[in-house]
């Protein structure tokens, strides 16, 4: 327990208060209503806050890899199974088939949002 | 557990002399054996339910519409109830307590050397877990409308809505049965992972580790990675039943494909699982009964954890003709017959452990040499599945059926009576007869292909599962065919009647079999080097290691064994 | 009772205790993968949901975002202490964490009755579905970790099994990094 010893020269509050200004980045990131720029900020400060967190409060930096290792591949089997899955759910349409349930659905609310996530259709 | 003070270290072999109570010593037990015990009893008793399930079913499919014996005249929708339960029961309820929970935590912490699993309270806490989850199963099946009669893989919207399944109850019972069966292992299974890592005896090096132990740890790890996204699909599923969400209902904005993609991503993973601890049993106990050293073990560690990390990326060959994007099939088909490759080395590899080997047929050993023959049978069958074109005939058929049971069988049947057949020593302090072994071993190899072999003929022939009365199918319906189901029938018959010589065998020889001695099998690795049955705390004075496990017949030494704690 | 030796081992050179909750950890990224994977691919795939995600309040949202955060530090605050042998100093620090909790399930349970009283179900549609059950299973974690902390804690004050703190503490940041991610999956991204 003593390799922690050295970790407490961190200053846990200064991490804090950067974690809370990033949370405020990401609130108003919306409010630019740039889409590109709400989602890099939402979900890159997301990104950059779980880093500080895993890094600077569970100490990952100064765990043993064999850790890093392993949380590593929980990470990558998700990823893994995204790419999968996805094919299968969010595909709409192919060459002689269209999942009617949805079609019904995103023609409601594409006006509203927009371009929506085309690259959901190939 | 009369204590309560915070002393980190346990005096090493304190031997039991407090004086437990009944329920201290075998209810609410914390010592690993213990535990392993109660997995062991369970599971084998859930096993006994599983068979009288397909007692009934196979009754029903040899004489259609006939009163079964014991049951009565099994109805449309009983069958289905009997068929999905057979199929939970079997996987979640035998195979995993008996392989993983019962010789993990029996053969873990005596291999490595400790006095008892790491965290031993977490570990009652998962069989009660565990207890619970049985007895949930147990009480859906005498709920109103009966047992869960989706089929054990539960697919959407059979599974989510009462109306179409006819066993609304079940059904949740079901669900809620599976997911504290998961959340049970997850427990166990940070006991096995933990305890393997960390506390071997001193000079235990990893590869100084006994293979079964490699084998249940990394079972447990694909496990813990890959049980997951089930457990969020089964808590979506019960929404679903209870709370009117949609998630796997397209016209709630769901997809039913996720459920299957959910259920099959542990769901193939989940057959390793089941499968590694079975190759490890067999793996020591051939070492033991060829006097040799198991053949390459490192390779044989780096090949099945490539086999683990291959496994989560076959999982789709489950859904060819579910209709998920075909571009997806090539790609699962690819991985599925390269997962073909690790398996058929590691059979390659116990077979070379056995080349020049000094072979003893005793019971544990014809059990093993069982699994290693019927095993590579139902490995083969898998490539035809794993084809997509092949599977597009064949899915859904007995073909699939006789190949999944060539594989189980062999390892929640086969490897476990070889365990037991071996270990019974250890944790009785009895030997079994070695006669009765033997009928009963033949007795349940002969008939297990007699029922099997005939179900690849009429999956070939188109049979489709899930059917409880061919009569209605004229090409199905012929003669022959049902000539080979009555064979089948007739067989596991047979079959069952030979496992009561393994019941009184069992029986007997706890009560009043020969005393056993420390090491009757003059095996290398730690467990025979303490008393039959261990105390608590395992060893009055805990093993230091010196070489590995498998030094049989070692050219320096007189004995044609080496135990891995005896100084150099 | 007593520990037993195997416990006390250390042939990864990592604590028992530690190795064990990284163990848990791994189980849980999956579990939790699971679920927002699965949201993830139909939240793409459907636009409408983009609409029925605007009603959730991010101002509640970033509210408990910066709850969640200052739990965390007072949990890793709790760890120096427990480092430095001062058990009551942790015990007080992971009060504080658990009341952090607290908090978090306050507001939460406001928010969530606010919005089933608007009209916004658990079976209102594809969005909401999710919304309930990532966020109920992700407050069913900040609930065991609080009891299991409760338990850290009272031991601590006695200065007994102070390496606890760091476990039950690693815990619960992983508990936070979940909601780090929740927050923008399911009050920004709109």
């Amino acid at each position: 327990m003593t390799v922690h010893d050295h970790a407490h020269h961190r200053n846990y509050v200064k991490i804090w208060a950067i974690l809370l200004a990033l949370l405020v980045v990401s609130v108003i990131g919306p409010m630019t209503g740039i889409r590109v720029v709400m989602l890099i900020t939402a979900f890159g400060v997301a990104l950059v806050k779980a880093y500080m967190v895993a890094k600077n409060f569970m100490h990952l930096d100064i765990e043993k890899p064999i850790v890093h290792w392993t949380l590593g591949v929980a990470l990558v089997l998700m990823v893994l199974m995204f790419a999968g899955v996805a094919p299968d759910v969010m595909k709409h349409e192919g060459r002689f088939w269209k999942k009617t349930a949805v079609a019904a659905d995103t023609s409601q609310g594409h006006g509203r949002t927009g371009a929506g996530h085309g690259d959901a259709h190939h | 557990m009369a204590h309560a003070h915070a002393e980190p270290h346990g005096t090493p072999g304190h031997g039991g002399h407090h004086e437990q109570t009944f329920f201290q010593k075998y209810i609410f037990s914390t010592d690993h054996k213990m535990i392993a015990m109660q997995y062991t009893f369970t599971g084998l008793a859930m096993g006994m339910i599983g068979a009288f399930m397909a007692y009934v079913f196979r009754m029903q499919l040899a004489f259609p519409g006939s009163s079964v014996p014991g049951f009565g005249v099994v109805s449309p929708g009983e069958y289905n109830a009997l068929v999905t339960n057979h199929g939970s029961i079997m996987i979640f309820w035998v195979a995993m307590p008996v392989l993983i929970a019962g010789f993990g935590n029996f053969l873990i912490p005596l291999m490595c050397g400790c006095d008892d699993m790491v965290f031993p309270r977490v570990n009652r806490l998962s069989y009660q877990l565990f207890f619970l989850s049985a007895v949930v199963l147990v009480a859906s099946l005498f709920v109103q409308g009966g047992g869960f009669a989706g089929a054990w893989t539960a697919y959407p919207p059979l599974s989510a809505v009462g109306k179409y399944n006819l066993t609304p109850l079940g059904a949740t019972l079901w669900v809620i049965a599976v997911a504290l069966e998961f959340v049970a292992f997850l427990l166990g299974g940070i006991n096995f992972i933990t305890t393997a890592m960390n506390s071997r005896a001193p000079g235990m090096k990893a590869f100084d580790v006994p293979m079964v132990v490699w084998m249940i740890v990394i079972a447990s790890i694909l496990f813990m990675a890959s049980v997951g996204p089930l457990i969020a699909g089964a808590v979506m599923l019960l929404f679903d039943q209870t709370l009117g969400t949609g998630f796997f209902n397209p016209g709630r904005g769901g997809d039913p494909i996720l459920w299957q993609h959910l259920f099959w991503f542990f769901g193939h993973p989940e057959v390793y699982v089941v499968l590694l601890p079975a190759l490890g049993i067999v793996a020591d106990v051939m070492a033991v009964f060829a006097r040799k050293k198991l053949f390459a073990y490192r390779t044989t560690v780096y090949t099945i954890i490539a086999t683990g990390v291959l496994s989560f990326f076959v999982w789709a060959h489950h859904q060819f003709i579910a209709g998920i994007d075909p571009r997806m099939a090539n790609v699962f088909t690819i991985t599925t017959v390269l997962i073909s490759i690790p398996i058929a080395e590691t059979c390659f590899l116990y077979i070379a452990t056995l080349y020049g080997g000094s072979i003893r047929l005793t019971t544990p050993m014809l059990w093993a040499l069982a699994f290693l023959a019927e095993f590579l049978i139902g490995g083969v069958t898998g490539i035809y599945l794993g084809a997509s074109g092949a599977d597009i005939y064949f899915h859904d058929t007995y073909f699939v059926v006789a190949h999944f049971h060539y594989t189980f069988f062999p390892i929640a049947i086969i490897a476990v009576f070889a365990g037991l057949t071996f270990w019974f020593p250890k944790m009785f302090g009895r030997m079994m007869n070695e006669t009765l072994g033997k009928i009963h071993f033949w007795g349940t190899i002969i008939p297990f292909n007699l029922i099997f072999i005939p179900l690849f003929i009429l999956g070939a022939a188109g049979e489709h599962r899930r059917i409880f009365d061919y009569s209605t199918f004229p090409e199905l319906a012929r003669p022959e065919l049902q000539a080979l189901r009555i064979i089948a029938t007739v067989s596991l018959l047979v079959m069952l009647a030979f496992q009561f010589v393994f019941l009184y065998n069992f029986v007997r020889s706890m009560i009043a079999g020969p005393r056993a001695e420390k090491n009757p099998w003059k095996s290398n690795t730690l467990e025979w080097t303490t008393e039959s049955p261990p105390p608590h705390g395992n060893w009055v004075e805990m093993p230091v290691v010196y070489r590995g496990p498998y030094e049989y017949n070692h050219p320096d030494r007189a004995e044609d064994y080496w135990p891995q704690n005896e100084k150099p | 009772m007593l520990r037993p030796l195997a416990t006390t081992r250390s042939a990864m050179g990592i604590p028992t205790g530690r190795l064990a909750v990284w163990w848990v950890l791994v189980s849980e990224i999956v579990i939790f993968g699971g679920i927002l994977v699965s949201y993830i691919m139909h939240r793409l795939g459907h636009a409408s949901w983009a609409e029925q995600a605007a009603h959730t309040n991010v101002w509640i949202g970033a509210f408990n975002t910066f709850v969640l955060l200052t739990s965390s530090l007072s949990a890793v605050l709790a760890h120096q202490a427990a480092e430095q042998g001062n058990g009551p100093k942790a015990a007080r620090l992971l009060m504080a964490t658990i009341g952090g909790g607290a908090v978090f399930l306050l507001v939460k349970s406001f928010e969530w009755t606010s919005e089933i009283t608007s009209g916004f179900t658990l079976q209102s549609g594809g969005f909401w579905s999710y919304y309930y059950t990532a966020a109920g299973v992700h407050a069913f974690h900040v609930i065991a970790g609080m009891v299991v902390m409760g338990f850290v804690a009272a031991s601590a004050m006695k200065n007994q099994d102070l390496h606890r703190v760091e476990n039950v503490g690693i815990y619960w940041h992983f508990v936070d990094i979940v909601w780090i991610f929740l927050f923008p999956l399911l009050y920004i991204a709109k």
